[in-house]
């Protein structure tokens, strides 16, 4: 492992927008509405699936203040997909901006355009639609075969196609095996297996999903918008609007949070089709109740494990096989479902003979899933894990001890995770630092504390990617300026993140100067330099190394343009901090002058623009350990302890780092004990509010604590891996485990309420 | 309908609709640190004082503000950043959309115990939802700052 002395690496350095975000500055998409935009709103579908037979919009238009009300007749027919993803996408294209054939409980029926919002919600209630209304396919465990067809139209497609039958509702299977795994699960001494269920859980940004739409100076769609994806935007709107990619502009100010729901492009489609129609700014914000009917939740999933050991626990056959519910639209469905195998199997690569992975992404008539922190890794991880802590206790063994014997190392090949080997690897010694700091041994036997309660404690590891291999593009454009200081460009988008100030703390490194003198912008589709944008764990790692190359190009330039300064050879120039010296006269100059000397008769730009991809996205790591309180009468949960020990290579910044840990733990906790998802007979999800979808408040959580063991890693920039997604994947089957523990009970579906707890004896 | 009301310090007169929210109110007058979270009182962000008392702008009429003195952040900047320098040096803004209403209840607690114990914290912040930061953060920055405040005055 490298060791260095980092100017501007590894420290917890302020985040760039910090004090702006903290004092309540107006920097956010709802906070830069002009006076005279329309508000949009959308009239939802109260069936599940039916078809419009007629609707009559002539009342709501005459109400005073109403502008226009568009339904199915008057959109385009360009089928596209949502999905912030890098076409050719593997998503459908499966939507339309309004549809004829209304496939869950909120699909848009119709856009009203007023002069305020509430005229628009007044017209709301004045149109008139007759349906006729289907039979809905809400079971995602019988959609497939199903003869009621989500999706029958005849103009859907598949831009890249990963095994979809549109007439079976499938968008996506696969199966594959690797190594005699029938031949092995017959020679172990223990075979079993469960089916593990997770739900729709919600993003819940507190930043609900908005966009500004207007017309630019030059007459083009200018669009504002709280999103990860500002390209893919750009793409997403040109095929839904039929609209050229050169007439649209696509930039995000301050994003109130994402999680992955602003990797889907769900609000943009609607005010950005007014303003077309119009001319006029329009503004769509979706109340707290479309978000959570609406947006863009986790997929549903069941993961069935079936694992095969020995008695003296060695871990030598896993079988995944995963049925995920994508619901009414495609977006994210197909690239989900992958990580759910991709992401938990090679953590046993120790001992593993031979393994499946198989799955099926089923169309139902629910909200449409999309990209939620974890991806499909949270679901897997918490089925494999909870498999294995169900392995541990069959077999009397300490959990620890069996990952210790299983699990992958530094250094080891994980043919489950596309043949990568593990190069920088730290997991063992986060489970042994963890172990250590959590004080498992006192804390995992149960112990009655003697007023109805018990005590004790579970575990859990995970791993995830740092970007998606071989696809996945990061840019970064640096200029110099005049007085020496920096600028950094980039088309990734911090959504809180803190990306503007990482990437910033790399150009200070890279160009030996403070935080400070490197100013950061994005992501604007006119002016960034292309970028995926800011999902798959990619933004560190991706748009790291581009940041990193950009830099090294700019050192050359400033280099060449010093030269012709001293009247030498490029080569005898020397970079260093805030000046360049000709090091075979020892002559300096500040960078200042050379900046001053770039704008006068010149000819090399000071600037460099650098795009990276990666073939390989090295895996972050990690274990958890939580303590928990649980009241035998009432089934409640108090967490006592979260102790957390991450791998994420070299962090780059320690306290973001952290509070991306912590936060991500929490979302966990939040969906292992209290968020769920249900539905009404007829399809209407009932928990529509944060009254009803409660997400953890501060005293839910108890005591985090997070450390690091660091590994350095070859590929990513000062030895970085990923850390934003992995941090959520270990409370589901930690807490599963305790209190497994503590009642004698395995909980095969999240959430874990009291009263399952309770009722299950 | 017409109300008067002191609005950071400065009195205005306006008229409005009888079913208008304070926070529509507050915003339209140019708060936009003012963030509607939810619809259904439980996320805390748009947390503003009224007479010095927090309270919940998107569940309060605008209307019953009518003769009473209004602070939102935009007002409280000096206070606010005499601790706010202490959360951001743990990174825990974060996306910040939250901040506003925290920041705010963090100010009435601090007028109203000025050495708050942990556990006050907790409960009295307890209304204000955050989903990036997992709040421990949030709380090793408060603490920071009161140990700072106590070693000044020691």
């Amino acid at each position: 492992m490298e060791h260095k002395n980092y100017n501007a690496i590894n420290k917890s350095v302020r985040k760039k927008d910090s004090m702006q975000l903290l004092l309540g500055k107006p920097v956010y998409t709802g906070d830069m509405v002009p006076k005279d935009a329309l508000f949009v709103k959308l009239l939802r579908s109260p069936h599940a699936n039916a078809i419009i037979e007629s609707i009559d919009t002539s009342k709501a238009k005459l109400v005073p203040g109403v502008v226009d009300v568009y339904t199915w007749e008057d959109v385009p027919e360009n089928r596209y997909s949502n999905a912030g993803q890098t076409a050719p996408e593997p998503s459908p294209h499966d939507r339309l901006i309004l549809d004829r054939h209304v496939r869950f409980v909120g699909d848009p029926v119709a856009i009203i355009a007023a002069e305020d919002e509430k005229t628009a919600l007044k017209a709301m209630k004045m149109i008139k639609v007759n349906y006729e209304v289907l039979e809905p396919v809400l079971d995602f465990r019988k959609a497939k075969d199903n003869p009621i067809l989500v999706h029958p139209e005849d103009n859907w497609s598949v831009p890249s196609d990963w095994g979809a039958f549109q007439d079976r509702n499938i968008i996506a299977s696969e199966d594959n095996t690797h190594g005699d795994l029938e031949g092995v699960m017959n020679d172990c001494d223990i075979v079993f297996e469960h089916t593990f269920h997770t739900k729709q859980y919600s993003q819940t940004p507190m930043e609900t999903f908005r966009t500004l739409t207007e017309l630019d100076r030059y007459g083009r769609l200018h669009v504002i918008s709280s999103t990860q994806i500002v390209f893919h935007v750009r793409r997403i709107l040109s095929v839904a609007l039929g609209l050229p990619k050169s007439k649209i502009r696509v930039e995000k100010p301050r994003i109130g949070g994402g999680f992955g729901a602003k990797q889907t492009s769900v609000t943009e489609v609607f005010p950005a089709f007014v303003t077309m129609k119009t001319g006029r700014p329009a503004y769509c914000c979706f109340s707290r109740e479309e978000s959570q009917i609406a947006g863009s939740p986790r997929h549903e999933m069941d993961v069935t494990v079936r694992l095969g050991a020995n008695n003296d626990g060695t871990v030598r056959a896993l079988d995944v096989y995963t049925l995920s519910n994508t619901g009414a639209y495609g977006e994210h469905g197909p690239t989900t479902v992958g990580l759910s195998g991709h992401k938990s199997i090679p953590l046993y690569t120790g001992n593993l003979e031979a393994h499946r992975f198989a799955f099926d992404v089923v169309y139902t008539n629910t909200l449409a899933a999309g990209a939620y922190r974890g991806y499909g890794a949270t679901q897997g991880v918490f089925a494999v894990e909870t498999m294995v802590n169900e392995l541990a206790e069959k077999l009397g063994m300490d959990p620890t001890e069996i990952r210790d014997k299983n699990m992958v190392r530094e250094g080891m090949v994980m043919d489950a995770y596309f043949g990568e080997t593990a190069n920088a690897c730290a997991l063992d010694k986060c489970m042994a630092r963890c172990k250590e700091i959590f004080d498992w041994d006192r804390r995992y036997p149960v112990r009655d504390m003697g007023n109805g309660k018990v005590r004790t404690a579970g575990v859990a590891m995970a791993m995830q990617g740092s970007c998606i291999s071989g696809l996945d593009v990061g840019s970064a454009t640096v200029k110099l300026n005049e007085d020496g200081t920096y600028n950094l460009i980039i088309g990734a988008a911090d959504m809180g993140t803190g990306c503007d100030t990482i990437l910033a703390q790399m150009v200070a490194e890279c160009m030996d100067c403070t935080v400070d003198d490197v100013t950061v912008f994005g992501a604007d589709t006119d002016a960034s330099p292309y970028d995926s944008g800011s999902y798959a764990s990619s933004t560190t790692y991706v748009t790291g190394g581009a940041t990193v190359k950009a830099c090294e190009e700019l050192k050359a330039k400033i280099c060449a343009i010093a030269a012709e300064m001293f009247g030498c050879e490029k080569d005898s120039v020397e970079f260093g901090s805030g000046q360049v010296k000709n090091i075979e006269t020892g002559d300096v100059l500040p960078l200042e002058e050379v900046g001053i000397k770039s704008q006068l008769f010149n000819t090399i730009s000071p600037e460099a623009t650098v795009m990276h991809s990666s073939p390989v996205s090295p895996p972050p790591y990690m274990v958890g350990m939580v303590e928990i309180e649980l009241d035998k009468l009432t089934g409640k949960v108090d967490i006592i302890d979260y102790m957390a020990v991450v791998d994420c290579g070299i962090p780059i910044n320690p306290a973001l780092a952290r509070v991306q840990t912590e936060g991500g733990i929490v979302q966990g906790i939040g969906h292992t004990l209290m968020e769920n998802v249900t539905f009404t007979e007829n399809g209407r999800l009932i928990e529509n509010s944060l009254m009803q979808y409660r997400i953890p408040t501060r005293l839910d959580c108890g005591r985090l604590r997070v450390e690091f063991e660091t590994s350095y890693e070859p590929t990513g920039p000062f030895g970085a891996k990923s850390i934003g997604e992995i941090v959520i994947n270990t409370p589901g089957p930690a807490i599963t485990h305790a209190i497994y523990r503590a009642t004698g009970v395995w909980h095969h579906e999240l959430p874990i309420t009291p009263e399952q707890i309770a009722m299950t004896k | 309908m017409e109300i008067s009301i002191k609005l950071n310090g400065r009195s205005i007169k306006c008229d409005i609709d009888p079913d208008m929210l304070l926070i529509d109110l507050v915003r339209e007058h140019g708060c936009y640190s003012v963030k509607r979270g939810c619809e259904t009182s439980n996320c805390g962000l748009c947390t503003v004082l009224m007479d010095g008392k927090p309270v919940l702008s998107c569940s309060m009429l605008a209307a019953r503000a009518d003769g009473h003195e209004i602070y939102t952040l935009e007002g409280l900047q000096e206070e606010a950043n005499e601790f706010a320098g202490f959360i951001a040096d743990q990174g825990t803004e974060q996306c910040g959309f939250c901040n506003p209403g925290y920041v705010m209840n963090m100010v009435a607690l601090l007028r109203e115990n000025p050495d708050p114990t942990d556990e006050e914290i907790l409960h009295y912040l307890a209304g204000n939802l955050c989903r990036c930061s997992g709040y421990e953060g949030q709380l090793r920055g408060f603490r920071a700052y009161l140990d700072y405040k106590k070693s000044k005055e020691s």
